[in-house]
């Protein structure tokens, strides 16, 4: 029987009444009296020296309030970066500055130029038309290898190239690993991109300034996944505001996926000009704003090699990646293709040896930086390719090699620093090869082909690091933050609860999902519990939502916090029952004296908590409420496998998705339906990066040219099947006390590979000669690789 | 967008005359017209909306057998009025945009645009339509230009579309993946007179009329393997030149299958 409310229940999602209805209420929605508006004026050249600024005209046009360039922010400092990646030879990555608006130089297009404060949108718009940008063009770096070549133009004239850094992991490891490739029986090498692509939240990023000059406060507005990251960076880096005089609010948040994750200018920019002009500052960003400003994703170009022996073990692999930093560094950019890519590299296999080496480049793009999966999706690609391939050129059963190669044996300890605390991987694929129907393929195949269509289909494994993350470790590896997460439990005097937490919830259901732990602890209903998140001046310090931690981390912390909340309510409850606290018990709301039939209800004890009349006031405060902080020991290891099935035409190229099936291991689940929906989201975007999307710059001009959805091809609803997904394999995680591990990125990480497995799949059973494709598998580009 | 000012006449003759003032604009269903001026990419100095002339708007079958459509007739309305007339038109129309798009874009807003990328464009080329404006009547072979270029005048309105109605035809519309506007649009209509392909989406003069196709039909030929030359095609993010040139085979064989 599925359970209908607590752990395990496929409870409602409550915020979807207001969601669904309108209710909500975004950042756009707030507007606060007095308000200005902000336009920024933005580069609309790649790369280019500011020759001269004048303002003069655009100033006096009607509305403006005042006009701020980059010499308005020189006494400020620059927008931060959160981790600091050391290089092959032990040195610090380079950092080049990040000013909130252009200094000197423009170095992509859409850089902040001016920013135009005015009574209207529209007046601010029309004034930053009317200043007068001089701008000398240099020429754009755009390809990343050509970045590197000699002589290349520099993005910053003070770093010695356009090199970031060299990254080798682990470089101890090196020559081991190329001894293993020297005596291998057979290598396999794959040289693939992974694609850029712009996150395309369905609510733009939005932020609003407000200072108040009696207390000396200032209030950020923003669309963020951690208001309290936002606070720290912007308060302690750029505007040095101390906490207590800063408050941070993420309100509703229309997704994320990474993107809002970061720290941007133009948050620090409405704090300062709010401040500044003393009154409140709003910018909204238009859709054709957000493909240009917000941080993209991916963008690897990278060469993998796999060394097997001559029974098909494998014995090695080594990777050699390109990865684009775009202009500046976004706020975690450093991280991802580093301790996020290269710690996952040994996938689900118990390769012995293995080398990540990893260029990370500045070229005259948009910053890229997280975005759903961040790294180990690029890794998984790499990985789950490679074996696929390596599978065909032996001549063996693709399932069968990935089995054969499994990790079985938990804890395992991989040759790239993680330890995996629990798996079974064959569990998943058992279950994938029943949800997928794999021996009804070749009836499907034949059907297709009947039809004049080709069929293929694609299997792979992932692994993902998620539940981020230790504080300690992440320190060591270049974390310039903590990253625990904190909750505070308040029962009200009526029973009733707010939970305060440091997660945020930006379509991740948290309100409905977290309230089911509590009243399971508690056994009290899930509507008596509430869900407070977003504002800095109401939850305790937590590192907000990303890397699929909420739950693992935050969640964590609620249960230690609640977990103190029934040690004092039985104290209270013994006090009332005249009993000892070793014989209370909890169950379904009401405390019990063992082996008696007395009782009192929880209502019972928390009004006595906040009514202290009859209470032992000499051993416990009154009132109920309790915070605690978690920071986990090790990551969780959310593991599955996939599989896609598609059909090509072979005459125009086009690729339709024709099943898709998910097998994921995410140890104990609170909400079977939320973490369908996860999943099913992710697909999505895997199968949209897989087949559409396409973030593409020219490589003379540095302009965008997938610049709005007239070009930049999102997933439709028609783009992609009715999936299967199981999450019945559980092995629960080992060291949180949920067992939980994490779903928000599992779809995004594990699809790629399987679409692009299943198109190779159905073209070579067409007889052409394709070992591989790049994503996004356009019919021109399928068909172009037919044509040989 | 910038500050404009805006008409809306009831009357084609009034249209004419308000756009005579300096830097009109006619608008359709703004489909196209309204993102260009969110953009700020244009500037008009005043709308005339052609939304609010009765006479422009309907779907008529007139005595000779052809097809009149009112130039302000919304894509919707021609997929609904005109299906039991010209099937092939009205699915053509009923496949454009969305439903917000359909139920306000105009067939006269459509022609007038041109863009080498839309539907409506090798229809009426594919049928050998007659463009009918306020003040002549251009044959569809002249009507069209190049790339957003027709033959109309500054001012001049499209006030209906006549299209001869053929024995059978056919649109392949093969999707761009992110505007979903034609990649490749093959229109193929069959007449007493001979078989008229039209080709909208490929070529970087905008829609033609694939004569080497029409020849080899009219000489009994197959069109098996044949293509136009990739030379002088689209190339860009969605599709080769080369790419562009083999769907436009692919498609008119399969528009002359659908039909047979
Ligand atoms: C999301 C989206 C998807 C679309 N998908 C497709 C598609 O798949 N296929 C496709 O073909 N099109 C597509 N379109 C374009 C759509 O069909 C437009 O409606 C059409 O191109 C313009 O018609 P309109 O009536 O909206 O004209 P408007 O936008 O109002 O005007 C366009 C131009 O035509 C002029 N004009 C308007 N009416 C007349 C007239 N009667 N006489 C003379 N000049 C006139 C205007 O001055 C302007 O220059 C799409 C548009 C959108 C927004």
């Amino acid at each position: 029987m599925p359970k209908d409310s607590g752990i395990g229940a496929s409870s409602k999602r409550r915020e979807d009444v207001r969601f669904l209805t309108g209710a909500g209420n975004y950042t756009d929605d707030i507007n606060i009296h007095g308000q200005a508006y902000v336009h920024f004026l933005r580069s609309d050249v790649a790369h280019g020296r500011i020759v001269s600024l004048d303002t003069s005209a655009a100033a006096a046009m009607p509305g403006v309030v005042r006009i701020f360039t980059g010499a308005d922010f020189e006494g400020v400092g620059g927008l931060p970066c959160g981790w600091q990646v050391t290089d092959r030879h032990g040195q610090p990555m380079a950092e080049p500055g990040h000013p909130v608006l252009a200094q000197g130089k423009v170095r992509h297009v859409g850089d902040p130029i001016a920013a135009v404060v005015a009574e209207s949108p529209e007046q601010a718009r029309d004034a930053a038309e009317a200043i007068e940008a001089e701008i000398e063009e240099l020429p754009a770096v755009i390809d990343m290898k050509a970045a590197l070549a000699e002589g290349a133009a520099k993005v910053h004239d003070d770093l010695p190239s356009n090199l970031c850094y060299d990254w080798g992991f682990v470089e101890e490891n090196k020559g081991a690993v190329d001894a293993a490739f020297a005596e291998a029986a057979h290598v396999t090498t794959l040289e693939l991109v992974n694609n850029r692509l712009v996150a395309n939240p369905m609510e733009p990023r939005v932020a609003i300034g407000d200072y108040a000059r009696a207390t000396g406060e200032s209030t950020l507005y923003t669309t963020s996944q951690n208001p309290h990251v936002i606070r720290l960076l912007m308060g302690a880096f750029v505007l040095g505001i101390p906490e207590h005089k800063l408050r941070v609010v993420a309100p509703d948040v229309g997704g994320g996926f990474g993107s809002k994750i970061f720290h941007y200018a133009e948050e620090a920019f409405c704090t300062f000009a709010a401040k500044a002009l003393a009154r409140p500052v709003k910018w909204t960003s238009s859709r054709s704003e957000a493909f240009m400003s917000d941080a993209h994703g991916r963008d690897h170009v990278s060469k993998i090699e796999l060394a097997l022996d001559a029974d098909n073990n494998f014995t090695a692999l080594r990777t050699e990646t390109y990865a684009n930093m775009g202009a500046y560094l976004s706020t975690f950019a450093p991280s991802v293709p580093t301790w996020l890519h290269g710690t996952l590299m040994a996938g689900n296999y118990k390769t012995p040896l293995i080398y990540v080496n990893v260029k990370a480049v500045f070229t005259n793009t948009v910053p890229v930086d997280a975005y759903r999966g961040a790294g180990r999706p690029e890794a998984t690609y790499q990985l789950e390719r490679v074996i696929d391939k390596a599978a065909r050129e032996l001549g063996v059963d693709p399932i069968a090699l990935r089995r054969q190669n499994f990790v079985t044996e938990f804890p395992y300890q991989t040759p790239v620093a993680v330890v995996y605390d629990t798996g079974d991987y064959n569990a998943t694929m058992d279950k994938l090869e029943e949800i997928a129907d794999i021996a009804g393929f070749a009836a499907r195949r034949a059907e297709s082909e009947a039809r004049g269509k080709l069929r293929g289909l694609g299997v792979n494994c992932y692994i993902e690091a998620c539940g981020i993350a230790p504080s300690n470790l992440v320190g060591q590896l270049g974390a310039r933050a903590g990253l625990y997460d904190a909750a505070t439990v308040r029962v009200n005097a009526t029973g009733s609860i707010s939970v305060m937490v440091g997660a945020h919830s930006h379509g991740q259901g948290h309100e409905t999902a977290f309230p089911q732990v509590v009243a399971e602890m508690l056994g009290i209903d899930e509507s008596m519990i509430e869900i407070v998140h977003g504002d800095s001046s109401k939850i305790p310090f937590g590192m907000g939502t990303y890397g699929s931690r909420s739950l693992a981390v935050c969640g964590s912390a609620m249960v230690r916090a609640t977990e103190k909340i029934i040690n004092k309510a039985k104290k209270i409850a013994a006090h009332l029952m005249e009993a000892s606290e070793a014989d209370i018990e909890l169950k379904d709301g009401q405390f019990s004296v063992a082996g008696t039939d007395k009782s009192v209800a929880w209502g019972d004890v928390t009004l006595a908590a906040y009514v202290p009349h009859n209470y032992p006031l000499e051993d416990i405060e009154p009132g109920l409420e309790e915070t605690a902080f978690y920071d986990p020991s090790n990551f969780t290891y959310p593991a599955g496998a996939y599989a896609c099935e598609v059909e090509v035409d072979p005459e125009t190229g086009k690729v339709t998705v024709e099943r898709f099936s998910a097998a994921d291991d995410f140890g104990n689940i609170v909400n079977p339906m939320i973490v369908s929906g996860q999943v099913h989201g992710g697909l999505g975007q895997g199968i949209g990066q897989a087949l559409l999307e396409n973030c593409a710059y020219d490589p003379e001009t540095g302009q965008l040219l997938s610049a709005s959805y007239m070009d930049y091809a999102m997933p439709r609803a028609d783009d992609v099947p009715f999936y299967a997904v199981d999450h019945s394999c559980a092995t629960p995680c080992t060291h949180n006390p949920l067992g939980v591990k994490g779903c928000g990125e599992a779809g995004a990480i594990g699809s790629p590979p399987s679409v692009v497995n299943a198109v190779i799949d159905a073209l070579q059973s067409g007889g052409k000669a394709v070992t591989h494709i790049d994503m996004p598998m356009s019919p021109s580009r399928v068909w172009s690789a037919m044509q040989g | 967008m910038y500050n404009f000012e805006f008409e809306r006449p009831g009357s084609v003759a009034e249209a004419v005359a308000a756009l005579k003032s300096e830097e009109a604009q006619a608008l359709g269903g703004g489909q196209t017209l309204i993102p260009t001026l969110k953009q700020r990419l244009a500037a008009p100095a005043k709308l005339v909306s052609l939304g609010g002339i009765a006479e422009m708007k309907g779907v008529c079958l007139n005595d000779d057998g052809s097809l009149s459509i009112g130039g302000g007739t919304t894509h919707a309305e021609v997929a609904r009025a005109a299906a039991a007339h010209y099937p092939a038109l009205a699915a053509l129309a009923g496949g454009i945009g969305d439903p917000a798009v359909r139920n306000r874009g105009t067939i006269g807003g459509s022609l007038a645009n041109n863009d080498p990328s839309a539907c409506y464009p090798s229809a009426a080329l594919g049928s050998g339509a007659t463009i009918v404006t306020d003040r002549r009547e251009i044959a569809a072979d002249d009507y069209f230009q190049g790339l957003f270029t027709t033959a109309l005048d500054e001012g001049e309105i499209i006030t209906s579309v006549r299209f001869p109605v053929p024995e059978k035809a056919n649109y392949q519309k093969f999707l761009q993946p992110a505007s979903r506007f034609a990649l490749v649009g093959v229109f193929v209509a069959h007449y007493a007179g001979g078989t008229r392909i039209a080709v909208t989406g490929a070529s970087e003069d905008g829609v033609f009329r694939w004569s080497a196709a029409e020849e080899a039909l009219a000489s009994g030929a197959a069109l098996d393997g044949m293509a136009p030359e990739a030379d002088g095609m689209i190339a860009d993010l969605h599709g080769t030149k080369a790419y562009r040139a083999h769907l436009t085979g692919v498609l008119t064989r399969r528009a002359l299958q659908a039909m047979a």
